[in-house]
């Protein structure tokens, strides 16, 4: 399994499964930020965006993917936009800070979703919106921690993945201590592993050697990059920040300390505690119209692995890119998307 | 156009209101612009045109922001409709400017803009021979709305259109791709890029007419705008009734736009160019177009070939496309550095920058 979807990406769009011998198979991941937000997080951003008060901002991707109601009017960010929403696009948190000095008036709520890659820009926000007294900046937070899901998916009954290629970008933060523990608890190779064919090419070469070797462990195939301690500075903010907890991943469930949330000393910026109306029942508009239901989508199993994109009846017909079903079709990192896009 | 009132001079709504200050408006600012032979404000202009095939395009422009790396929304309303007729292998003559100016708007914004499009009407070789000036409400405009009309002469007597393609045909393209899309992405969303990348908004007719000149017989002509490569080839695959098949080494993207794509999550081949196009040309006259582009970074990137789609394939693509009148479903392929085989599919929806 490629953990990471910017891999799944790269895999997919550069056709590697064409050059791997016969018995070889890639699983993807879960490793799409967007995919994994919790459908009912999207629904809050919505209800939050539709609120006249509130200038709602987030990455590109979050912006599409659709919350747990029927397609509709302000099923989505951009939709919500188009009928009034004040929706921002942000490239780095800090625009946030800037946004919330410009409109003393109003209150930004940012969405921060992601894995430990862009945990640590939320955490620099909340260091300066609480060293700078800030009171009209929110976060609603979506952070997500890549190897407890790892091992989510290990101890899963229906788990097929025989080695990972773990997710560079995520390593470069946490360094490889994390993967340690999952490639001894469960006896797998673990190999980390870039997003440049060859880089893919090479880890996945690792990561069988490994398997035929009978010697699973951790490597270090994307040693450019990645060091054994990750990025300290990075990881020391995190810590002062968030605190791991057990969360929700859409997709997979509740997942044991699979989640970040803030330590107290910056629980005043949960946006959820500020707008206490947000966990209250469904009042607002966008809210009311959600259903439980995720339709014929089938992306938990994609998420987990368990199915791939062309197994979905749904795929390349009632669900492209500009139609989604599920997250998976949205984000440049969704699998059903690197297929809907690239796959002759 | 928000922020505390300050001394900068700004369009008036009532320098939309058909009276005295819109008169001076237009005499001051604007009637320079127009190329007016008989040098009266009249209703329409007569113009005398040579005998032929006419080719006659309309575009309306809205860029945000109105100037970014290397351009603005004024070189760009003219040199798209001079580009436009070009891609009927027309030489563009004659272009109408209509502004629509949003109440706010800087004067001297206003001014570098008219100053940028005389320059590109220049480049071009056009005239611009008509015209039109409307003010809307603070808020109900971006700044300024640009449209423009043009009229070109065609220079061939063979069908230039995707009807006309042929499988066995070379496609080329006129340089390397993606420098416009990501200047403005770069200005839009306020993205230090190093090295700094600059539109590539140029008259594209020069080019066609060498190609034209050297006896290259050309099927079809698309410039690449908004899309990209991407979404122009889709299209011409798709009304043409045929398989293109790419080589992906082939296709020029400059190392500065590669990578800076690889940060963002762009695709440089979804990204708008504004001065760039591609030819597909007779089967054997490849070598000779290449001849013609190659000096200004062109290249053969792939060959046209009979449909051979397989019924999946194509049900998607067509779910997916918009309705055409062409002959079959086409698809784009595209073999890798690798030598593997991809789709290249249309680009959709609004470019966004990823997470991470």
């Amino acid at each position: 399994m490629e953990v990471c979807g910017g891999q799944t990406h790269a895999i997919v769009r550069w056709g590697l499964e064409q050059l791997l011998p016969a018995g070889l198979r890639l699983i993807h991941g879960p490793g799409c930020p967007v995919c994994v937000t919790p459908a009912a997080t999207i629904d809050q951003a919505l209800a939050l965006a539709a609120d006249s008060g509130v200038i709602l901002c987030s990455y590109g991707d979050m912006l599409r993917v659709p919350g747990r109601g029927p397609v509709g009017p302000l099923s989505d960010l951009l939709k919500v936009r188009a009928a009034g929403g004040d929706v921002r696009l942000l490239t780095t948190p800090l625009q946030a800070l800037d946004l919330a000095q410009q409109h003393p008036d109003r209150q930004v709520v940012f969405l921060a979703v992601g894995f430990e890659t862009t945990a640590p820009a939320t955490a620099l926000l909340a260091q300066q919106a609480l060293a700078l007294g800030v009171t009209n900046l929110s976060l609603l937070l979506a952070h997500v921690r890549v190897v407890p899901a790892m091992e989510a998916i290990m101890a899963g009954p229906h788990n097929q993945v025989q080695g990972f290629v773990a997710a560079g970008h995520v390593c470069a933060v946490m360094g490889t201590a994390e993967l340690e523990q999952l490639a001894a608890r469960y006896r797998i190779p673990v190999v980390v592993g870039g997003f440049a064919p060859r880089e893919l090419l090479q880890a996945i070469q690792v990561c069988v050697q490994l398997l035929e070797d009978g010697t699973p462990r951790v490597v270090n195939a994307y040693g450019r990059v990645v060091r054994p301690e990750g990025n300290p500075v990075a990881r020391a903010l995190l810590e002062r920040v968030f605190a791991v907890a057990d969360g929700p991943w859409r997709g997979l469930g509740t997942i044991a300390q699979g989640v970040l949330e803030l330590r107290t000393a910056y629980r005043h910026l949960d946006a959820r505690q500020r707008f206490g109306w947000l966990a209250a029942t469904p009042h607002h508009p966008a809210l009311a119209a959600v259903a439980a239901a995720e339709g014929p989508c089938i992306s938990a199993q994609v998420l987990q692995g368990l199915a791939r994109p062309g197994d979905c009846p749904a795929f390349g017909t009632t669900c492209t890119p500009e139609h989604p079903l599920g997250a998976p079709m949205v984000s440049s990192e969704g699998a059903c998307a690197a297929y809907y896009h690239y796959r002759p | 156009m928000s922020g505390p009132p300050d001394g900068v001079e700004r369009i008036l709504l009532g320098h939309g209101g058909g009276g005295t200050l819109m008169q001076q408006l237009i005499e001051r600012e604007i009637h320079w612009l127009y190329d007016d032979p008989h040098g009266v404000l009249h209703d329409a202009t007569r113009l005398e045109l040579p005998h032929g095939r006419l080719a006659f395009s309309t575009d309306g422009y809205v860029v945000h922001p109105l100037e970014f790396p290397g351009g603005d929304i004024g070189k760009l309303a003219i040199i798209g409709t001079a580009n436009d007729l070009a891609m009927a292998a027309a030489r563009p003559l004659h272009l109408s400017v209509a502004l629509i100016l949003e109440e706010g708007l800087p004067l001297e914004l206003l001014r570098r803009v008219l100053a940028s499009m005389a320059a590109a009407a220049r480049a071009c070789g056009v005239s611009i021979s008509t015209g039109d000036t409307k003010v809307v409400e603070r808020g109900k405009g971006d700044g300024l709305f640009v449209t423009t009309s043009g009229i070109g002469l065609v220079e061939t007597a063979l069908p230039v259109d995707p009807l006309a393609i042929q499988p066995g045909d070379q496609v080329l393209v006129s340089g390397d791709l993606g420098r416009h899309g990501l200047a403005i992405a770069a200005a839009r969303y306020q993205l230090d890029l190093q090295p700094p990348i600059e539109t590539d908004c140029a008259p594209l007719w020069p080019a066609v007419a060498r190609l034209l000149a050297a006896g290259v017989e050309v099927h079809c002509l698309r410039d690449l705008t908004r899309g990209g490569l991407g979404s122009a080839l889709q299209e011409l695959a798709q009304d043409g009734g045929v398989e293109l098949a790419l080589e992906e080494a082939a296709i020029p993207v400059a190392t500065a736009v590669a990578r800076s794509c690889e940060l963002l999550g762009f695709d440089p081949l979804h990204l708008a160019n504004e001065g760039r196009f591609v030819a597909v040309v007779r089967a054997d006259h490849g070598e000779r177009a290449l001849a013609v582009l190659a000096p200004a970074g062109g290249a053969c990137i792939g060959t046209v070939r009979a449909c051979s789609g397989r019924g999946e394939v194509s049900g998607r693509q067509a779910s997916g496309g918009k309705a055409s009148g062409g002959k079959g479903p086409g698809r784009v392929l595209l073999r890798t550095a690798l030598g593997t085989e991809r789709l290249l599919v249309p680009f959709s929806g609004e470019m966004l920058p990823r997470i991470c």
